[in-house]
């Protein structure tokens, strides 16, 4: 998902709109779509983040790609903005929060120190995924492969069964807006009132159209909304107003 | 020919052995003076350019040298090593090569010479290339990248050791890409192995051919010209411009007024090359002639993105003679001399006078006998090019576009090819860099920045030096870290990138992804199949197709005949029109003496148009503002090309929004540009608030344009061809093909970050310097704004003028790539409100 508007946001000095957010809820739950693409649970004060893939361009150049070196600084900056705008107890990132099996040991110590201060005061719970299944190394908080926490569950894949207060990540779902002869994509929060879908936190990370059979046969369409990240704020479209 | 020479040896300016001597005589022809004039400054040791036009026998020059020199060399004795390559043939096209080959095989069967003649192209197969580096041909004719592949493997200066000559064809048209450069950087290494390597240059008229002949030799020290041979003349062609009984239309493409006019010459001929700009304009042409067939003429199609065995077999079928007629874009431009074609038919503009004489030569491949073609314009502005490029191409006028300094990118992909060649030291590299024309006013600096991005990404924030691709030895070479490095370098020689393209396969409709198997059809690219949702119809690879879904890299198609086809969108701004021919209309509508040579329905809407508004002189610009519906309408004509027209259309609605005059969208063709505002333009321009002179002041090209530019997507589409060719991300990677496209990193994203955070990397500079020439047009752009400064005409009209009218009747066909898209997804929001409210 791109991260340029977030980072700026994240950066700015001017605060996000009362109305930036969008307010669901999820089996009963009630979940605030953020603009910087995490969902905050106001009852318990959790911040939910889902495929942070830190180190994505590290993994590149260890396998020959040289990427640019900035991906974790820019997903960290938009993380800490998003931290203090919440102030929240619990942080949970569910998974694929490396891009690869070595990311979290060999995390430059600048970016460490950084997880270090956000996490400090508050309980994180890193879920693991199939980027990162050996856990996050060397950093504060516990890793597991999933929790079952304030009335939902949080995994890295969504199961392919419907199961009521799901929240999973892994997908990277996007929505594509079109009307008349132009479209707009965006990555976005998909979820039917039962599960959720969330879009990947990551700075250098692509996304999966939500009409793609994967994503799509997880939810009941006629319910299914796209929270949509704008750019200074989310926007609910449901699946079948996406195309005009 | 009246240039032909006596074939008596004794007197021949050149030395010809007995073989050739005795095979002309037995053709009852001679060489031509040109022919033996170049074998005589080969035999005396010099590189030498020859310019000539089609059907000249540039090709037989070429290779005289080589072949005379063959012919005279002692047989190899028993037990003596191979001797390898004599002579290295380059052109720009695979088929060219695989052509050039047949042409080269009789003459050389008829004089029983002991030459081997290989081609090796992408193509040729693995065990094949491998039996050449063993057993190398005598003569190799090859493309650019795989000259790059060849200098980078381990043995390559043995491998070249015995190489003699390298003959360029067609270098005027490799001189102008990208291609041009990764040729001359490898030209420039194949001179280190032998410093006495000639170069023969074959090219058709060119405007600069300095140019061309310093490309040929050494830039180190600067200054040096290779020889240089022109031919001038050739029988001048018959062209003309179809005289239609129809109406020709205000605007669009498709010429399809004209379609039983075209169909009548085809049947008067006995083959016939039609022309068309872009591939979509292929598709389109193709299927309306088999629409009202009713001889069913073989009439083929010919397109870069048809699958490779449809490609040959047209182009066999056309070798062989048995097509009445075949629709192409410029997958069939250069000089390829199929079949026995009479007749050369140009669908739309031809944009340049080079491109148009090019396609000419199509026609009767013989320099004495005159071509024949017809220019068929698709719209009343491009009767009005056509008519120019006409006069242009009797005036011999010459427009290929300048020359641009060699690009960082494809120098990065040369410094790692360099490295998995064999170690190299950073000082030699560089002078041999600087030996090749392109690269010879390279600074050290941006060398070592080049250096400093191949082995580690060249980032402020230096993390990377553990994972870093070329590390210097103790002795200060450059080495590769790893055999994988040379692995990936060799998947991504090139500097031809693919936008993301997913091959099409046929399907059962309504089957899905249920019924695989179909043929594929040939590749489109990602961001067209975008736009199509289920269901929606296309033309594609001569068929109306309806679009079933993507699975993986693949895009469905089912048969969508008797349904209307949804075109491809039109990319006509592909090729903007040469500066020159802009001119030449520009002179054209200023002088009513010269529309007599115009169709009647033509001259007869410039004089409407000189009634109602006015007819801007040749060096000035023509302003118009008039009010329609709620709107205020402002029309420009600066015949400056789609894309430069876009551009000005971006900066110009910034201004008119900081101006306050509320600016709404615009839309730019070819020719024109027309900005739409709810605030009164006219009064504004009047009122001097702002005035034309400072909304087109040059000082929009700074700021302005910098803001503009950054979140273009031209830019970032720039960025990633970039980014490729200088081996950043992969074009492919071993065994990855298959795994998705999700696997691989948007170069939008690394854009996006690396932007963000390090705005003055080098590669980002490559990418502006790219920018700028290439496909934002900014220097095009630049040189009109000087150019109109203090001559600009403004005519406020109460209604829309003549002129205007094409440019007005493309407003909702054309998709206006305005800023705003985030209001987009509210007005898509806001229907989720307006319904739960309800």
């Amino acid at each position: 998902m791109t991260g340029r508007n977030r980072l700026a946001l994240a950066t700015a000095d001017v605060p996000l709109e009362p109305n930036a957010a969008s307010r669901t809820a999820v089996a009963g739950v009630e979940a605030v779509c953020d603009p910087f693409g995490a969902l905050y649970l106001p009852d318990t004060r959790t911040l939910v983040v889902s495929d942070l893939h830190l180190e994505k361009g590290a993994a590149f150049a260890r396998r020959g790609s040289l990427l640019p070196p900035y991906d974790t600084l820019s997903t960290l900056t938009i993380l800490d903005a998003v931290i203090g705008r919440y102030d929240p107890r619990v942080v949970v990132s569910l998974g694929d929060n490396f891009h690869d099996r070595v990311g979290a040991a060999l995390l430059p110590d600048l970016f460490r120190d950084r997880i270090v201060a956000m996490a400090h005061g508050r309980d994180w719970i890193w879920i693991n995924g199939n980027h990162d299944p050996d856990g996050a190394v060397g950093l504060p908080g516990i890793s597991a492969d999933e929790l079952h926490f304030a009335g939902l569950a949080f995994r890295h894949e969504p199961s392919a069964v419907a199961v009521a207060g799901e929240v999973a990540g892994h997908l990277h779902p996007a929505a594509t807006v079109r009307r008349r002869d132009r479209s707009v994509r965006r990555a976005c929060f998909a979820s039917d009132g039962t599960r959720m879908v969330m879009p990947a936190f990551g700075v250098m990370t692509g996304g999966l159209d939500l009409g793609h059979r994967a994503l799509a046969a997880l939810f009941d369409r006629q319910s299914l909304v796209a929270h949509m990240l704008g750019r200074d704020r989310v926007y609910a479209v449901r699946f079948a107003n996406l195309v005009g | 020919m009246s240039e032909l020479v006596a074939l008596d040896p004794a007197s021949l300016p050149a030395r010809l052995p007995r073989p050739f001597l005795e095979w002309f005589a037995s053709k009852g022809w001679a060489p031509r003076a040109h022919q033996l004039d170049l074998l005589s400054r080969a035999q005396e040791g010099k590189s030498v350019l020859l310019i000539a036009p089609t059907g000249a026998g540039k090709t037989l020059a070429g290779f005289l040298p080589a072949l005379t020199d063959l012919a005279e060399r002692p047989k190899r004795r028993p037990g003596e090593a191979h001797r390898g390559i004599h002579t290295l043939y380059i052109s720009p096209l695979k088929a060219l090569a695989v052509d050039i080959e047949r042409n080269l095989a009789k003459p050389v069967a008829e004089m029983a010479l002991p030459i081997a003649i290989e081609t090796r192209t992408g193509d040729t197969p693995a065990h094949k290339r491998q039996r050449q580096k063993l057993v190398p041909p005598d003569i190799l004719l090859t493309t650019p990248e795989q000259l790059a592949l060849l200098i980078s493997s381990a043995d390559a200066s043995r491998f070249f050791a015995g190489l003699r000559y390298v003959v360029l064809d067609e270098l005027h048209s490799l001189v102008t890409s990208k291609r041009g450069h990764l040729l001359a950087l490898g030209l420039a290494r194949l001179r280190r192995f032998v410093p006495s390597l000639q170069a023969i240059g074959l090219s058709a008229t060119v405007a600069e051919p300095d140019e061309l002949r310093r490309w040929l030799v050494p830039q180190n020290p600067p200054g040096g010209l290779a020889e240089v041979i022109t031919v001038s003349g050739g029988a001048k062609p018959e062209i003309s411009i179809l005289d239609s009984r129809e109406r020709v239309p205000w605007s669009g493409h498709s010429a399809r007024y004209a379609i039983p006019e075209v169909y009548e010459a085809i049947r008067k001929h006995r083959t016939t090359l039609l022309f068309v700009n872009t591939r979509s304009q292929a598709e389109l042409l193709f299927q309306e002639l088999w629409r009202i067939n009713e001889d069913s003429l073989p009439i083929a199609l010919h397109h870069g993105s048809l699958d490779v065995g449809q490609r040959r077999r047209v182009e066999k079928a056309m070798e062989a003679g048995t097509l009445r007629a075949i629709v192409a874009t410029s997958t069939l431009d250069l000089g390829i001399d199929w079949g026995d074609v009479d007749l050369v038919v140009h669908v739309g503009a031809p944009k340049g006078a080079s491109r148009l004489a090019q396609r000419i030569g199509r026609a009767n491949h013989r320099m004495d006998e005159p071509s024949k073609a017809i220019l068929v314009p698709a719209n009343r502005f491009e009767v009005l090019e056509c008519r120019a490029a006409l006069d242009a191409n009797y005036l011999g006028a010459q427009d290929t576009p300048p020359l641009v300094d060699g690009a960082l990118d494809v120098l990065a992909q040369h410094v790692l090819g360099s490295a998995c060649g064999a170690p190299f030291s950073a000082d030699v590299l560089y002078e041999e860099v600087r030996s090749a024309s392109p690269y010879a006013g390279l600074a050290r600096r941006d060398f070592d920045r080049i250096v400093d991005f191949v082995a580690t990404g060249g980032y402020a924030l230096r993390t990377y030096e553990r994972y870093a691709r070329i590390r210097p030895t103790k002795d200060g070479l450059w080495r590769v870290s790893n055999p994988q490095v040379a692995q990936q370098y060799r998947l991504n020689v090139g500097t031809i990138v693919e936008s993301p393209m997913l091959a099409v396969r046929y399907v059962r409709s309504g089957r899905g992804a249920a019924s695989r198997g179909g043929p594929v059809l040939g590749k489109i690219e990602e961001y067209f199949l975008e736009t199509l949702a289920p269901g929606d119809t296309f033309l594609f690879a001569g068929k109306v197709l309806r679009f079933e879904g993507i699975r993986e890299s693949e895009c469905y198609v089912s048969n969508g005949a008797g349904l209307d086809a949804k075109v491809p969108v039109y990319a006509g701004g592909k090729f903007p029109l040469s500066t020159y021919l802009a001119d030449q209309v520009r002179a054209m509508l200023a002088d009513p003496r010269k529309w007599g040579v115009l169709p009647e329905q033509v001259a007869d809407w410039l004089r409407i148009q000189k009634d109602k508004s006015v007819l801007p002189k040749r060096g000035d610009l023509l302003v118009e503002t008039f009010p329609r519906g709620s709107r205020f309408f402002m029309v420009a004509y600066p015949f400056e090309g789609r894309l430069a027209h876009q551009t000005l259309g971006m900066l110009l609605t910034r201004r008119l929004e900081r101006a306050g005059a509320r600016p709404l969208g615009f839309v730019a063709t070819d020719y024109a540009l027309s900005v739409w505002a709810l605030e009164d333009l006219g009064h504004l321009f009047r009122r001097g608030t702002p005035s034309l002179g400072q909304l087109f002041d040059e000082d929009m090209l700074g700021d302005d344009l910098d803001a503009w530019m950054a979140e273009s997507w031209l830019l970032k589409r720039t960025f990633r061809n970039c980014a490729v060719i200088s081996g950043l991300i992969e074009q492919r990677h071993p065994g990855k093909e298959k795994t998705g496209r999700q696997v691989t990193v948007s170069a939008d994203l690394i854009y996006d970050v690396l932007r963000t955070h390090e705005p003055d990397h080098i590669l980002l500079q490559a990418t502006r310097a790219d920018a700028a020439s290439g496909l934002l047009d900014v220097r095009r752009l630049a040189e009109m704004l000087s150019r109109v400064r203090g001559r600009i005409v403004h005519k406020a009209l109460d209604r829309i003028s003549p002129l205007a009218v094409p440019i007005m009747l493309e407003i909702g066909k054309e998709s206006v790539a305005g800023e705003a898209q985030d209001t987009l997804l509210a007005e898509a929001a806001d229907d989720l409100v307006a319904e739960a409210m309800g």
